[in-house]
Parts: structure tokens; C-alpha cells; sequence
């Protein structure tokens, strides 16, 4: 029964708090680049011009098209991939596959624009794989740049967020429901498509979501392996970057535009998600089981090449990245070299990314547990906008987010650009979401109950939060901060629009160094951010006990 | 020490909908008080307005003399059982029972001696050191009770605390739960739907349906004496059948079932001697019908008979159609067959007589 009363207590003023940054750090910047959209950067004057402009030239239309094409491909591709990829895992006894998980996970932990990279190492047009076959077998392999390429990298780098979900939905699925389907008769195919596929239908839908708002917004993989293939980010950054001063306007409007798509999709998934809702849990999940020949060998092919695939990348990134070099040329011969250059030629940007991170994961634990609380047990209008708030980073591409906090924080009353407190603004608010969720979702166990027999035998309100709720949910805030964490030193759409030479993360200087063909420190620094997202999954595997993680 | 608890005209809304209309009850001192009732009935609602937990929108809810409404629950010193038991799962037994003392800024050793004690006395200091997860649900049960009644609480309040637990266990805990609650004398108010759990552990039971307290009484009272109908079919089982009551010799009242079958009711309210008949509801429990053996009484066909051990239960068709239950001993008879005809005769004296809508009982001694 509800009906909590209602008091003005010290959780008003938590909220209100909360409320107040995202209003300053959210809802502001997104509303100053919609005026900015909309108003003449010289005159001043309202005026439609940067829509018109956008809408009526085919080389920006191009770039959405590009976008839809790569994004919508990408989401099919990864469904088609992932989704057999874990029906195959959850139905089959595949040697290793706990390993086999970690390793998946581990693969889609990495900034995607490494993928990319280490794809042009191997396949480009002097990748060691070209080079192999066309001087051995004289095969000519296709182009990997533009298109495919974004593809490949795209699918590799998000299939195994599909992956995650469709494995989670599938343990949820009783195994008595496939039982009852094959005691009428329906079997095989048929039964995966008439019970199994409606079943985690929402989840499919929830996920692709996922998979769709990442490739829509990712911009360091078309940048490097698109050549020219533009896509809407890189669009956006090009315009915003190359005219700063003059045209940050379009820059703006071309957001605004995003942006509204990305709603638009956003919305009508969940509108479809909700009609195909079911909840589920299995009493007795499906239990995976040994194939026998054939099957067996191609269930564990499929699998096996899946995850080779997954982490050759970043498998080949560590290997060149103990490579001797010679200038910015690989030679025979392995050294710490590069591991040399990278400490001494941007050990400030290992230094930013540590120093920035773990500010920013200070505030997320705090903001989290306090929001997740308010979320959950605090219902109410209030509750509900900050809700709202929450679940946006989901949906604004990080390099709108990061234009969006510079147009309005690079004049008074409040200058940040340039420093380090808007990049930790802008990683707080875009990772804030895995913590909040993984502390709700604990905080959803806790009955209600458990804090009213706090209150009734005489503690108060606070004394409650913090001697019986925060015990309780701290497990799932140390989850979601570890994968928060991760998510943070991995970033680049946001901080590649706000670093400056002070504020240069690892992610910036690995993309950076890409760019300027010093391949040698670009994979030194992303093994290290290899080596960081690696013991932080262990940490996270062994504070949760989970073995899988929930995006 | 112990209380008095009063509500006068208590009212409880959601937004528009009234849940609770005007409701007064008073619990004694050191009372073991249930309310009882079908889900939905206000039970709970009542239950956690005591606590402090819901608001109160209308009336005064009193501890003794004085008034409760806008006490926070932390200072009403209640304790509380929750039907989940609410214990903390990241405290071990030993410091869920002590949470309660810590906010009373008790002192160390004295907390020790109290929880000691209190463990003791629910019988399970054994298990002073381990953590909730590996205590059974009996036992988190204890603890929830040794944490609820360590603060020395002026009311205890238990929210369907026994529906968690297996059926052995229920009865078990139940009777527990009891001799606590005489040992220790606090005034407790109890909330089940179950109507066998009610009468085992309560002094006073208060009968509720859609927010209305449809009788209080002894457990003796709310079995025997219905108050009304509703009351009657939900405590135990019964078959209620229609009825005329006649005015018969020297102004006694007969009940009249069927065509044949008549009985004097003596033992009805002084008002209700009619001069002409009367269409009335009467309430047969199961063991209220014998099988006849002078062929006075009832006709009707046995259609099902289950044999359950200490009773046989019989299901009988009446001429007009209706169906009634049946409970003998199994020992005094042997298993009727299904088909045979059989007549049933009522022991008057413990039958009740409703008025046509079934709200009022006509039997004297029969009053809220």
C-alpha cells in the first residue's frame, strides 16, 4: 500500500539540488543551442536560414543519409550476428564459454575508434593482411575504407551489446514454455520463431535502440576509416570545429535536428516495446546442452569466430604496441619504445584521464545513489522530470552534448571552457546513467518495508538512509561505478569537442596520434586503456559476483 | 508500558476515494486485538495508520488519552512486524535486534542484557551471530518479533506476520507468538485474513469488509453469534438457506424451511415474534446438520462424499435445488454412498436467523 507522507525533509532539498545541475549542466545548454539554431550568428536576428541551408544542399543531406544507412545497417547487422551468437550459447555447452563471455564483454568495453584504427592496420591498403594475401596468394582484398569499413567496425564493436541482452532474456525464458510449445507438436525452427523470438522481442527492441543511438552518434569511426564518407557527426564536428566563431550556428541547428530524430526513434521504440512487454522469469531456465557432430562443431566455429573476430583489434593494437619503431614506422624487433614515447610525449593526458575520471566517479556515486533513491522510493512528480533528465544522455550524441556545454559555458557569467570542470560536467552526466540504473535496480529489491522498521523502532530519516538503504544498495552503486568508470576513460565524441592542451584525455592523444601516423604511442596508450578496462571487469566481477554486465 | 488505543470517526482517503468512512473502535490495554478480513477490507490500511505510516484524514486516533495523528512513527514507540519480516539483511541477528536500542541511545551493556533476553525469551540466541540469509523463514520470523518487542514498544503491531510460512510452521509460530504476547503483556494489534489464525491468537477479533467493521468480538462470539451474514460465511464454512419464521403456539416463533420441516426458535430477539411469516436467511454450519434418523427434517440425495480422516464431509442436493455441506466424525458413521436419500435435521439451538437482507441477526445475544 502507498501513500507515504508527504514532508518537506531534507530529501526536498536533495532533489532540488539535483534538480538545480541538471537544469544548469542539461536542460540549459540544450536550450541554448536550439536559440542559437534558430538566431543569426552575426545579426542577431531570429531567422530559419541554418535550417534552410542544411535542408536544401545535398552534400548535408547526403551525410544524413550516410548516417541512416551506416546506423540502420549496423542495428540489423548486430542483431543478426549477436542474437544467434546467443542462442547458441545459452542452448549449447560450448567449451570455455565463460571465457568466452569475459572475452566478448572485454571486446565491446574499448572506445570504437580503436577498432577502426587497428581495422586499417590489418586490413587497409598496407595492412598486414592485404599485404599477406596479395603478396602471397596475389589477392586483391576489397576496400575497407568508407562504408564497409564503418560497418565492420560498427558491428564488431556493438554486437555484443546485443549479445548481452538477448543472452539475459534468454535465461529469463522458462524452459517448461519450450517444453509445452514441443509437447504441441511445434518444434525446430518453427518453435524458435512462434515462442522463443516473440519472447525477447522487447529485448531485441531495447537493445537495438542501444546499438542504433551509439552508431548514429559515433564519431571517431567514420572519421578514421570513413575517408570521406561523412556521416552527421562528422558533419557536425567539421562544421563546428573548422568555423569556430564564424558558423557555430549551423553547428547548432544541425543538432537540433539530430537531436530530434533521435527522439523521434527513441519514442517510437518505445511505443512498439511497450505493446510487446512481457515479464518473465524462469523457474527453470534452458539449460545448455552438448551437440552432437556437425552441429557441435559449427555452434563452437560460429562462436570461436566471433570472438577471435571481436578482439582481433585490440589483440593487434597490444601486439604493435611492443613493436619496435623507427620514427612512426614499425621495424623488426619488439621494445618498450612506444610505451617510452607515450609517457613522455603525453604522460599528461594519462595523468588528465585519472585526475578527471576520478572526480567524475565521485560525484557519480554520490548523485547516483541519492538520485536512484529519489527515483525509486521518492515517487512523484519531481521524481519523475529527473527521471526524464536521466534517461537523455541516452539519446543526445556526446559531441552535441559537448557543443552544446561550450556555446553556453564559453561566456559570463560562467566560463568553463577550456578547463577540466566542463569535461567532468559533461562525463558526469553522460555516464551518470549506468550507475543510477545499476543502484535502482538493487534499490527496487529492497522492500519498503525494510526502511519503515527502521523509522518504527526510532531512526530517522537519515540515520535510515545511511545505516540501513546505502548498506543495502551498495553493491549495485560500486557496479555501476566500475562500468561508469570504464565507460569514462574510454570516451572521445565529448572530450575530443572540449579538451584543450591542458585538459587532453588518453582517448584524445590516441586519436590524435592516429591521425598524425604515430601508430607507435596511439597503441601504447590504447593497451594501457586496454589493461585499465581489463582489472576494472575483474573488480567488477568480483565486487558483484555477476558474470555479466548490464548497459 | 502498555496502552489503550482509540480510534473516534477515523477516516482515510486516497485522493477522492474514501477507503476508510468514519471508523471508532476502542483496544484495551494489554489486549491481543486481530483485524480480520478479506484483502482489500482496510485492515492493513488501519493497521499502518496506528504506526504512523499512512495519514489520517479525518477523526483522532488516541494512545491512552492522548492524541496520535501527527506523530511521526519513530516517536509513537510502536513496535512492528511486517509480513515480510523486514529484517536487514546486511545486520546479523544480535545487531537487528539492537537497532532499535542504538536510536534509544541505550547503553552498550544494557543493549547486550536486553537483546540476550529478549533472544532468550523468542528462543533463538543460538543464532545471535549469523546473518539473516541463513536463518529459515521461522526464524527471521523470531527475530522480527525480539526486534519489534526489545524497545519495551507501548503497542506492538503485526502485519499479516504468519503468511509467509509453510502450514506446520504457521501453527507453530502462531502459538509462539501468542505466549510471547502474554508474557511480555503489550497491547498488540494483529492483522490477518486468515480466519482459523485469527481465532487461535486473539482475545477480540474485529471483522472488516470495504473499510466497515462488521463486528467485534471474543472468537467464541464471531463463530457462534455472527452478526451478520457476511460475518458468518467468512468465519468458517456455512450454508445459508432460506427460511419463513411463523408465529406459532402461545406466541413462540417457528421457523419454517421447505414445506414440512418446522422448528421453535426460543431463543430469538423479543421483537421479532411476527404475526404473519416472515422471509428470513439462516445460517447452518456444516456440524449443525445431523443425519436424521426419525425422518424429521430436510430430504435431499447425497451427490459427493470425501473422506478426510477425522471427518467425513457430505454434500447433500436438496429438493429445491440448493446444495449444503455436511460434517460428521468419520468415526460415528460410515461413509455414506453417493445417490442415497437422506434426511438432514438442524440442532436448533445453535442455528442463526438473519433478517431477508442478511445484515441483521435476529438471535438474542447476537449485538455488536
Amino acid at each position: 500500500m502507498s501513500g507515504r507522507m508527504k514532508r518537506l525533509d531534507i530529501w526536498s532539498l536533495i532533489t532540488f539540488i539535483i534538480f538545480a545541475g541538471y537544469l544548469v549542466f542539461l536542460a540549459l545548454p540544450l536550450f541554448m543551442l536550439l536559440i542559437k539554431s534558430f538566431f543569426d550568428g552575426t545579426t542577431g536576428e531570429f531567422s530559419l536560414a541554418y535550417f534552410h541551408k542544411f535542408f536544401s544542399k545535398a552534400y548535408y543531406m547526403n551525410a544524413v543519409w550516410n548516417s541512416i544507412k551506416v546506423t540502420v545497417s549496423v542495428t540489423l547487422l548486430s542483431i543478426l550476428v549477436a542474437g544467434p551468437l546467443a542462442y547458441i550459447m545459452t542452448v549449447a555447452k560450448i567449451k570455455g564459454s565463460a571465457t568466452v563471455r569475459i572475452l566478448i564483454l572485454i571486446s565491446s568495453m574499448s572506445a570504437p575508434f580503436i577498432g577502426a584504427y587497428a581495422w586499417i592496420l590489418l586490413l587497409g591498403r598496407s595492412g598486414v593482411i592485404t599485404t599477406f594475401l596479395s603478396s602471397v596468394f596475389g589477392i586483391r582484398m576489397p576496400d575497407i575504407y568508407g562504408f564497409s569499413g564503418i560497418l565492420l567496425v560498427l558491428t564488431l564493436q556493438l554486437s555484443p551489446l546485443i549479445f548481452m541482452y538477448v543472452s539475459g532474456a534468454l535465461k529469463n525464458v522458462d524452459n517448461s514454455l519450450m517444453e509445452a510449445a514441443e509437447s504441441m507438436n511445434c518444434t525446430g525452427l518453427r518453435k524458435m520463431w512462434k515462442i522463443l523470438v516473440p519472447l525477447i522481442t522487447p529485448t531485441l527492441l531495447a537493445g537495438g535502440l542501444l546499438v542504433f543511438m551509439r552508431a548514429f552518434a559515433d564519431f571517431g569511426t567514420p572519421m578514421l576509416i570513413g575517408e570521406g564518407y561523412r556521416t552527421v557527426p562528422v558533419l557536425i564536428f567539421n562544421e563546428f570545429i573548422s568555423e569556430v566563431g564564424g558558423d557555430d550556428g549551423f553547428a547548432a541547428a544541425i543538432s537540433v535536428i539530430v537531436v530530434l530524430f533521435a527522439v523521434a526513434v527513441f519514442l517510437v521504440q518505445k511505443f512498439v516495446a511497450n505493446r510487446k512487454s512481457y515479464s518473465m522469469s524462469a523457474l527453470n531456465p534452458i539449460e545448455p546442452k552438448k551437440l552432437k557432430g556437425f552441429a557441435n562443431v559449427a555452434a563452437h566455429a560460429y562462436v570461436y569466430l566471433f570472438t577471435l573476430l571481436a578482439l582481433l583489434p585490440q589483440g593487434y593494437v597490444a601486439y604493435t604496441s611492443f613493436l619496435k619503431t623507427s620514427g612512426k614506422i614499425f621495424v623488426d624487433g619488439y621494445s618498450l619504445d612506444s610505451y617510452r614515447a607515450a609517457f613522455s610525449k603525453v604522460g599528461d593526458s594519462i595523468y588528465n584521464t585519472f585526475m578527471m575520471a576520478s572526480i567524475t566517479i565521485i560525484i557519480i556515486t554520490l548523485a547516483a545513489v541519492l538520485i536512484a533513491y529519489v527515483t525509486v522510493k521518492r515517487k512523484g512528480a519531481v521524481a519523475n522530470v529527473l527521471d526524464t533528465f536521466t534517461m537523455l544522455p541516452y539519446i543526445v550524441p556526446g559531441s552535441i552534448l559537448g557543443i552544446a556545454l561550450l556555446v553556453t559555458f564559453n561566456k559570463e557569467p560562467l566560463v568553463l571552457s577550456g578547463t577540466a570542470v566542463i569535461l567532468i560536467a559533461a562525463f558526469v552526466i553522460r555516464r551518470l546513467p549506468y550507475t543510477i540504473r545499476s543502484s535502482a535496480a538493487v534499490l527496487h529489491q529492497v522492500n519498503d518495508s525494510i526502511e519503515e522498521a527502521a523509522i518504527s523502532l526510532g531512526a530517522s530519516t537519515m540515520r535510515t538512509f545511511f545505516k540501513i538503504t546505502v548498506p543495502m544498495m551498495i553493491s549495485g552503486v560500486f557496479a555501476g561505478a566500475i562500468i561508469s568508470w570504464i565507460s569514462i576513460i574510454t570516451e572521445l565524441s565529448t572530450s575530443i569537442i572540449l579538451y584543450t592542451g591542458n585538459t587532453r584525455t588518453m582517448t584524445v592523444a590516441v586519436y590524435t596520434e592516429v591521425v598524425r601516423g604515430n601508430y607507435g604511442v596511439a597503441a601504447a596508450l590504447s593497451t594501457l586503456l586496454t589493461a585499465i578496462t581489463v582489472v576494472s571487469l575483474l573488480l567488477f566481477f568480483k565486487l558483484s559476483g555477476k558474470k555479466e554486465v548490464t548497459m | 508500558m502498555s496502552v489503550a488505543i482509540s480510534f473516534k470517526d477515523i477516516v482515510k482517503k486516497y485522493g477522492d476515494t474514501t477507503v476508510i468512512p468514519e471508523l471508532s473502535l476502542d483496544i484495551q490495554k494489554g489486549e491481543f486485538f486481530t483485524l480480520l478480513g478479506p484483502s482489500g477490507c482496510g485492515k492493513t490500511t488501519l493497521l499502518r495508520m496506528v504506526a504512523g505510516f499512512n495519514s489520517i484524514e479525518g477523526g483522532d486516533l488516541g494512545f491512552n488519552d492522548k492524541v496520535m495523528n501527527t506523530v511521526p512513527p519513530g516517536k509513537r514507540n510502536i513496535g512492528m512486524v511486517f509480513q515480510n519480516y523486514a529484517i536487514f539483511p546486511h545486520l546479523n541477528v544480535a545487531e537487528n535486534v539492537a537497532f532499535g536500542l542504538q536510536n534509544r541511545k541505550v547503553s552498550k551493556e544494557e543493549q547486550q542484557r536486553r537483546v540476550g533476553e529478549i533472544l532468550d525469551t523468542v528462543q533463538i540466541e543460538v543464532y545471535k551471530n549469523r546473518m539473516p540469509k541463513n536463518l529459515s523463514g521461522g526464524q527471521q520470523q523470531r527475530v522480527a518479533l525480539a526486534r519489534a518487542i526489545v524497545i519495551n514498544p507501548d503497542v506492538l503491531l503485526m502485519d499479516e506476520p504468519l503468511s509467509n510460512l509453510d502450514a506446520q510452521l504457521r501453527v507453530d509460530m502462531r502459538n509462539a507468538i501468542k505466549r510471547i504476547q502474554r508474557e511480555v503483556g503489550i497491547t498488540t494489534v494483529y492483522v490477518t485474513h486468515d480466519q482459523e489464525e485469527a481465532m487461535a491468537v486473539s482475545d477480540r477479533i474485529a471483522v472488516m469488509k470495504s473499510g466497515i467493521i462488521q463486528q467485534v468480538g471474543t472468537p467464541r462470539d464471531v463463530y457462534q453469534r455472527p452478526a451478520n451474514l457476511f460475518v458468518a460465511t467468512f468465519i468458517g464454512r456455512t450454508n445459508v438457506i432460506e427460511a419463513q419464521l411463523e408465529a406459532g403456539a402461545e406466541g413462540k416463533a417457528v421457523l419454517r424451511i421447505g414445506s414440512s420441516y418446522t422448528f421453535e426458535m426460543p431463543e430469538l430477539l423479543p421483537e421479532v415474534t411476527p404475526a404473519d411469516a416472515v422471509e428470513v436467511k439462516i445460517s447452518v454450519r456444516p456440524e449443525e446438520f445431523v443425519l436424521s434418523e426419525d425422518g424429521l427434517g430436510l430430504t435431499g440425495k447425497v451427490v459427493n462424499n470425501v473422506f478426510l480422516g477425522l471427518n467425513t464431509h457430505l454434500v447433500v442436493e436438496l429438493e429445491n435445488g440448493q446444495e449444503v455441506e455436511i460434517i460428521q466424525q468419520s468415526a460415528v458413521s460410515t461413509v455414506v454412498d453417493i445417490g442415497r436419500k437422506v434426511t438432514l435435521a438442524i440442532l436448533s439451538g445453535t442455528v442463526n436467523v438473519y433478517d431477508a437482507s442478511g445484515e441483521r441477526n435476529l438471535n438474542r445475544g447476537a449485538h455488536l
